[in-house]
């Protein structure tokens, strides 16, 4: 796909040093490339840093949603490379947050020369209980989820959909879009929690030949302690970082923290003067 | 509403009406009250989430003990497992980038296992150097409304899947109304093609019909010559359009008052049928020219056909009867030599005897003669009839007299009823037996299964 058409679909903002190591930070399910605010100034120092959103979420173009090639995490994860590609990105650090940390493996998988390091947020390779692996969650609780996705997307209209898709021809709407990020089509969301909390990736796991650095929260209501550990154990030299933080997106809740350990782990990766 | 937003006073409002009116005690409220007994739940937390503060609404409606929630629950602790889900993906990182947000539907856990549907509004209090602190958090009872909203799914999910069907049944409809309308083309090209073909076969019938009718013609003289002291008539009956029949007949002057005729049938039908009355005809012609002896002239056809196709696998022959006549005016009389091969006898009406009397109408037998062509040594029996004024010679094929009468269709005409018809007639005039027979042959109709060649010759009457 041509550059400007991938930029326009996936909503890619390009900030920080235009000439630093590239760091592409994408979103999980439930929000948009704005869960990365607090984190970005931090990297802009002194790397490039490259964020977008989803199809269906976010700043994103809804027209180019289709529910068979988001359904599967394939689909988030050709995304990924479509941005890479039409960006000409290579060897980048890939910071995906949740679901999007397993559509960074997928993603590296399909295009290796393009993902040189990756860094885990608060990752989930599977989120429901399995003989001797703890998710954390049942199958019935996935199912409420999607209930409660449901009852308060009852207040989702149809009226921001011009919104959330960007209309250049109407200014006026800017303000609003500050207000709604993290709207989504209820039907796209749903699409998008079936996927994320259905999946089971922790065969790809295995497949992983970058450095990792996985990401976890001292206590996550989503990712329980021990699937980052999991995670650790199953890609070959990853290290393990637990912050000292509550919730399942430490990029809100301690960005900090986040911050300084993805610039630790870049650091490592591109030698401590990333110049040199 | 956001939350801490205070609603703008209606336009119209009355500011006076805001003071109680003079002598009315005014009820006392305590913010500490309002807090502990207000109707929606007061909830704080840290940043972390840790509840600090929690009024007794709250602690009620969960059915819980402040001790147990106070410094040791956290907000997602209170909520169900797909409210704490919501909360982690949607309501906290929310929270934390607005810091606030309002009208989130969430369910929490009571103390009983229960379910409590709420709507929450949340804010985040930040110091004087803008550093979030904690989280105030309002929550209110929305069993009632939750149940309203479900309906509406419900009935929102109803009405999608009946759009979906709505959906699918008319493009079910479509499909089978572009394939009725295939099916209806295709039925109509068909029936455009077998029109086509009928009326491209109609016209090759046409064709052929006008073929065979010129062909057929051009086996007959067009029309009879006029012969001074002879009254002539002939007629030809087409039993089937599209078959040429191989009947045929002819009169032609021979010079110094003489004239030929001569009438037959050669077997079969269609065009192998026509070329042999096509031989017959011209080599009869030529033959009478150079001998007027008929039975010689029946001999040269005979060699002619014999020669022709005698010994061939599809043997053609012919009958034909074969004469010269020369009307004497002078006396009266009109001799006529003839010789037949094969053919029934011609008949001769008498004028002078009684109608249906003896003598009106005999055969002139002419016995023994053989078909022509079919043996290369035939023999041909000659002979004579004399016409006196108003006297008729009639030729004719076995057509009429093999016609069949009864609906059956087993019964033929027959020489007998044919004499006895020839009887009857009042008129002995060419002309008017060659009406008579015609019209005879109209009435037996498809009983005449094979066409009649008819030729009249006499003897004009006399003025008395």
């Amino acid at each position: 796909m041509v550059e400007a058409e991938v930029r326009h679909r996936n909503n890619v903002t390009v900030t920080g040093d235009p000439d630093g190591p590239v760091v592409v930070l994408a979103h999980g399910f439930g929000c948009d490339q704005n869960m990365w605010r607090l984190v970005v100034p931090r990297l802009a120092g002194r790397y490039k840093v490259v964020l977008f959103d989803y199809v269906g979420s976010g700043g994103s173009d809804l027209s180019a949603w289709a529910p068979e090639r988001y359904a599967s995490l394939e689909g988030y994860a050709q995304d990924v490379v479509d941005v890479l590609r039409a960006l000409d990105l290579r060897r980048v650090t890939f910071v995906g947050h949740s679901v999007s940390a397993m559509a960074g493996v997928l993603a590296a998988r399909t295009a290796p020369e393009r993902i040189g390091s990756l860094v885990m947020v608060t990752p989930s390779p599977r989120y429901i209980d399995d003989d001797g692996y703890r998710g954390g969650f049942t199958a019935a609780d996935i199912e409420e989820l999607l209930a409660s996705l449901d009852s308060n997307y009852l207040g989702w209209s149809s009226a921001m959909a011009p919104v959330i898709m960007g209309n250049p021809d109407r200014p006026e709407l800017g303000q609003e879009l500050t207000d709604s990020f993290c709207a989504t089509d209820p039907a796209m969301a749903r699409v998008f929690a079936r996927t994320t909390f259905l999946s089971d990736n922790r065969e790809d796991l295995d497949g992983v030949t970058v450095p990792t650095l996985v990401l976890e929260c001292a206590e996550d209501a989503i990712a329980p302690r021990g699937v980052g550990s999991f995670v650790r154990s199953r890609v070959p030299g990853a290290r393990l970082v637990t912050l000292d933080a509550t919730g399942h997106c430490p990029q809100l809740s301690a960005p900090e923290a986040t911050a300084d350990a993805v610039l630790d782990f870049l650091d490592r990766v591109h030698g401590s003067r990333p110049d040199s | 509403m956001a939350p801490g937003r205070t609603p703008d006073p209606a336009p119209g409002d009355d500011p006076g009406g805001r003071v109680p009116p003079s002598g009315v005690p005014v009820p006392e409220d305590s913010a500490e009250e309002l807090y502990d007994a207000a109707p929606c739940g007061f909830l704080s937390t840290a940043m972390d989430g840790t509840v600090t503060k929690v009024n007794a609404t709250l602690l009620d409606w969960l059915g819980l003990e402040r001790r147990e929630v106070v410094g040791l629950m956290r907000f997602a602790d209170l909520l169900t497992v797909g409210g704490k889900l919501y909360h982690e993906t949607h309501f906290a990182p929310l929270l934390s980038l607005r810091g606030e947000i309002g009208g989130i539907a969430l369910e929490m856990r009571t103390a009983t296992g229960g379910r409590l549907p709420v709507l929450v509004s949340a804010a985040v209090k930040k110091d004087a150097d803008g550093e979030p602190v904690l989280i105030r958090t309002t929550v209110f009872d929305a069993s009632d409304r939750r149940a309203y909203e479900e309906e509406l799914l419900r009935r929102r999910r109803a009405a999608d899947e009946a759009r979906e069907l709505a959906e699918a049944a008319r493009r079910e409809a479509e499909a089978a109304r572009r394939e009725a309308e295939a099916a209806r083309r295709g039925a109509e090209a068909a029936r455009r093609e077998a029109e086509a073909a009928r009326s491209r076969s109609e016209a090759d019938r046409a064709r052929l019909t006008d073929a065979l009718v010129v062909l057929q013609q051009a086996l007959l003289p067009a029309e009879l010559p006029t012969v001074p002291g002879l009254d002539v008539a002939s007629y030809y009956y087409t039993a089937s359009p599209d078959r040429l029949g191989g009947d045929f007949y002819d009169l032609f002057a021979l010079g110094a008052g003489r004239w030929a005729f001569f009438l037959g049938d050669v077997s079969g039908k269609g065009p192998k049928a026509a070329a042999v009355t096509s031989l017959t005809r011209y080599t009869l012609r030529a033959a009478v020219f150079h001998d007027s002896d008929p039975v010689s002239a029946l001999a040269t056809l005979n060699a002619v056909l014999y020669d022709r196709y005698g010994l061939k696998a599809d043997p053609r022959h012919c009958t034909a009867v074969v004469g010269v006549v020369e009307p004497d005016d002078d006396r009266g009389r009109t001799t006529v030599r003839l010789a037949s091969g094969g053919h029934p006898p011609a008949l001769v009406l008498r004028a002078g005897a009684p109608v249906d009397g003896p003598g009106r109408a005999d055969y002139l037998t002419t016995p023994g003669g053989m078909l022509v062509g079919a043996l290369p040594d035939a023999v041909f029996t000659p002979a004579t009839a004399v016409l006196y004024p108003g006297d008729t010679l009639l030729l004719y094929t076995d057509g009429l007299t093999e016609a069949r009468t009864d609906p059956e269709r087993t019964t033929l005409y027959g020489d007998e009823r044919l004499r006895d018809f020839a009887a009857r007639q009042a008129s002995t005039a060419p002309g008017d037996v060659i009406a008579a027979v015609a019209a005879l042959l109209e009435k037996l109709g498809d009983g005449v299964d094979d066409d009649t060649a008819l030729l009249a010759l006499g003897a004009p009457s006399r003025p008395d």
